[in-house]
């Protein structure tokens, strides 16, 4: 048996004398050395029982994921309260590709696709519906409640959770989510505790307008890293509720945030729940400050490199909804294209775009919204649950001009960042670049 | 010679090359490129380090703040660990985030890896180290610039 430092009751110590087990052993240990390694004092019960998990792919190279899988399924163990997972890799029926990128996806890239979501559905996947990096919206069902100990994964997810939600995640790694949710412990420590979610920069949001959701929680992402943010000013643009416009912005503010840097929690001045309930006593005494006015916004999007070989080639693909997209983003995002089109007399975007959303959001939408969804195919808009990110894995997709609004996309490939007013425009055959 | 002492997260002795970054690591746009196309080096693809971007850092001491980016950071370290393509130390100058934590942690459980990790070096250290430095790591956490 391993040597470690926290406390630990009979149920957890019997695991870690493999009583249960040799995988499960395993198991435990892992996330007692890992908690270890913070001072986490000891282990705590997972309040929402639902987890998720950022491993939605089956590539083949990712050996250790699925021989992990195996002793899991071998033995017979599952996450008791199921899980969520982040977006499938592929929809071949709404994001176009050529016979050579689907044999480099069927055979290379995600090979083991299939045989990856059985090990998961063995292993206490939720539903073939719960594939989405938004499972938290409402549609969704795995929402947890404020105070809630999670053992999730997914950075935006985590993010969302912990600030918007009020529960309480530390950033788990893939495998550690599954862990802990087969456990149903995770180690006290950081983002868990009243004193790793107090803040140590200030945030002041000095800005004419509202501010880019995705270059602002790009900036702040990279000034603070994995430390907690106050935000100051935003809730002049954003109100004092939550709404679903709000929870939009929040999310791929978040989710900027947290790819670009670190960010596992942020807090919004008369905004987010522990902010309205504690205000400046969430500040750390000696806390850092960071002014954003409209010129650093522009020097940070002016920042990002632009990968495209040829600079001025005509965008074939856009990607909108990296994060998922909510019920209001979709609704917006028709609203606007339509508009967009009209205005410059145009019947088709000008070139193949994708708006990304959870299963369950698009089967409300295409439900109660089908007029708008006819509308949005007739305009050459395809709705899906694909992950872009993983997508964009592939090498033959590197020469291809991809533009998005998505600061995750944008880090993890080379696809182009580009505004929301830039987007409609590109999409309405306007040249902006 | 200047001394450093970290704590250790993974013991080992090592003498190699430096490649340092001074921003966050970016775990999964650095290594995803070449794990992908099952290189057998990884030539660092986050556009968004330019200390690190295109460089070889299979079998280097990496010295780094921290990592940052996708939550699947940790089981990206294992498997490059488990491809023996990672490099052979990671040395942090700060506490050691969660997702190297996870990374480092599975490796050693689950692929018996024998991947070097301290942290808690200091900022001194990564001002004064520099990429392409020789170093010499002890089991007890002390990191010499040879």
């Amino acid at each position: 048996m391993i040597e470690y430092k926290m406390e630990l009751n009979d149920e957890l110590k019997g695991i870690l004398e493999g009583k249960e087990g040799k995988t499960k052993q395993k198991i435990l240990e892992t996330l007692v050395l890992f908690g270890d390694i913070f001072g986490a004092k000891r282990m705590v019960k997972v309040t929402h029982n639902e987890g998720h998990l950022v491993t939605s792919f089956g590539i083949p190279l990712l050996k250790p994921l699925f021989k992990t899988m195996d002793e899991i399924n071998a033995e017979g163990i599952k996450a008791e309260g199921g899980f969520t997972c982040d977006p499938r890799p592929l929809d071949y029926a709404n994001v176009k590709c050529n016979f050579l990128e689907k044999i480099v996806f069927n055979k290379i890239l995600y090979g083991k696709q299939k045989d990856y979501e059985a090990q998961l559905k063995k292993a206490g996947l939720t539903d073939s519906d719960s594939f989405s990096c938004a499972s938290y919206l409402k549609e969704c069902g795995n929402r947890p409640k404020e105070g809630d100990i999670l053992s999730w994964a997914e950075s935006s997810a985590v993010v969302f959770a912990n600030s918007v939600l009020g529960a309480r995640c530390n950033r788990n790694s893939g495998m550690l989510d599954l862990f802990g949710s087969i456990i149903g412990y995770v180690p006290e420590f950081g983002l868990l505790l009243d004193e790793g979610r107090k803040a140590t920069w200030i945030i002041e949001v000095k800005t004419s307008k509202i501010p880019e959701a995705q270059i602002l929680g790009s900036a702040i992402g990279m000034k603070v890293m994995e430390e907690v943010p106050y935000v100051f000013g935003l809730d002049k643009f954003l109100g004092n509720e939550i709404d679903d416009k709000v929870e939009a912005y929040l999310k791929d503010f978040g989710a900027a945030s947290a790819s670009n840097g670190a960010v596992g929690l942020f807090h919004i001045d008369g905004l987010t729940p522990e902010a309205k309930k504690l205000k400046e006593k969430l500040i750390k005494e000696g806390a850092k400050t960071y002014v954003i006015d409209d010129a650093e916004l522009e020097r940070v999007y002016k920042s990002y490199p632009i990968m495209w070989k040829d600079k001025e080639a005509k965008a074939k693909l856009c990607f909108i909804g990296c994060p998922h997209l909510n019920y209001y983003q979709l609704n917006k995002w028709h609203e606007d294209i339509k508009k967009a089109l009209l205005e410059n007399h145009q019947e088709k975007v000008s070139c193949q775009c994708v708006l990304n959303a959870p299963p369950k959001v698009l089967n409300r939408f295409i439900k109660e919204e089908s007029a708008k969804y006819k509308e949005l195919y007739n305009m050459g808009v395809t709705v899906s649950s694909i992950c872009p990110l993983m997508y964009t894995n592939n090498p033959l997709t590197h020469g291809k001009a991809i533009i998005t609004n998505s600061n995750k996309l944008r880090t993890y490939s080379m696809a182009r960042y580009f505004k929301d007013e830039e987007i409609l425009a590109i999409l309405a055959g306007k040249k902006v670049y | 010679m200047k001394e450093f002492k970290g704590r250790v997260i993974a013991k080992g002795h090592f003498i190699g090359e430096a490649a340092v970054t001074h921003a966050g690591f970016n775990t999964l746009a650095s290594f995803q490129k070449s794990a992908l196309m099952n290189k057998k080096e990884v030539y660092v693809s986050d556009q968004n380090n330019k200390e690190l971007f295109n460089k070889n850092i299979t079998g280097k001491i990496l010295c780094l703040p921290m990592t940052i980016g996708s939550t699947t950071g940790g089981l990206v370290i294992q498997t490059v660990c488990d491809m023996k393509i990672n490099p052979r130390a990671f040395l942090f100058s700060e506490e050691i985030d969660s997702l190297a934590a996870s990374g480092i942690v599975l490796a050693k459980v689950w692929q018996n890896s024998d991947v070097i990790c301290i942290d808690k070096l200091g900022k001194e250290f990564l001002d004064t180290v520099k990429t392409g430095d020789r170093l010499e790591i002890k089991e007890d956490g002390t990191v010499v610039i040879l």
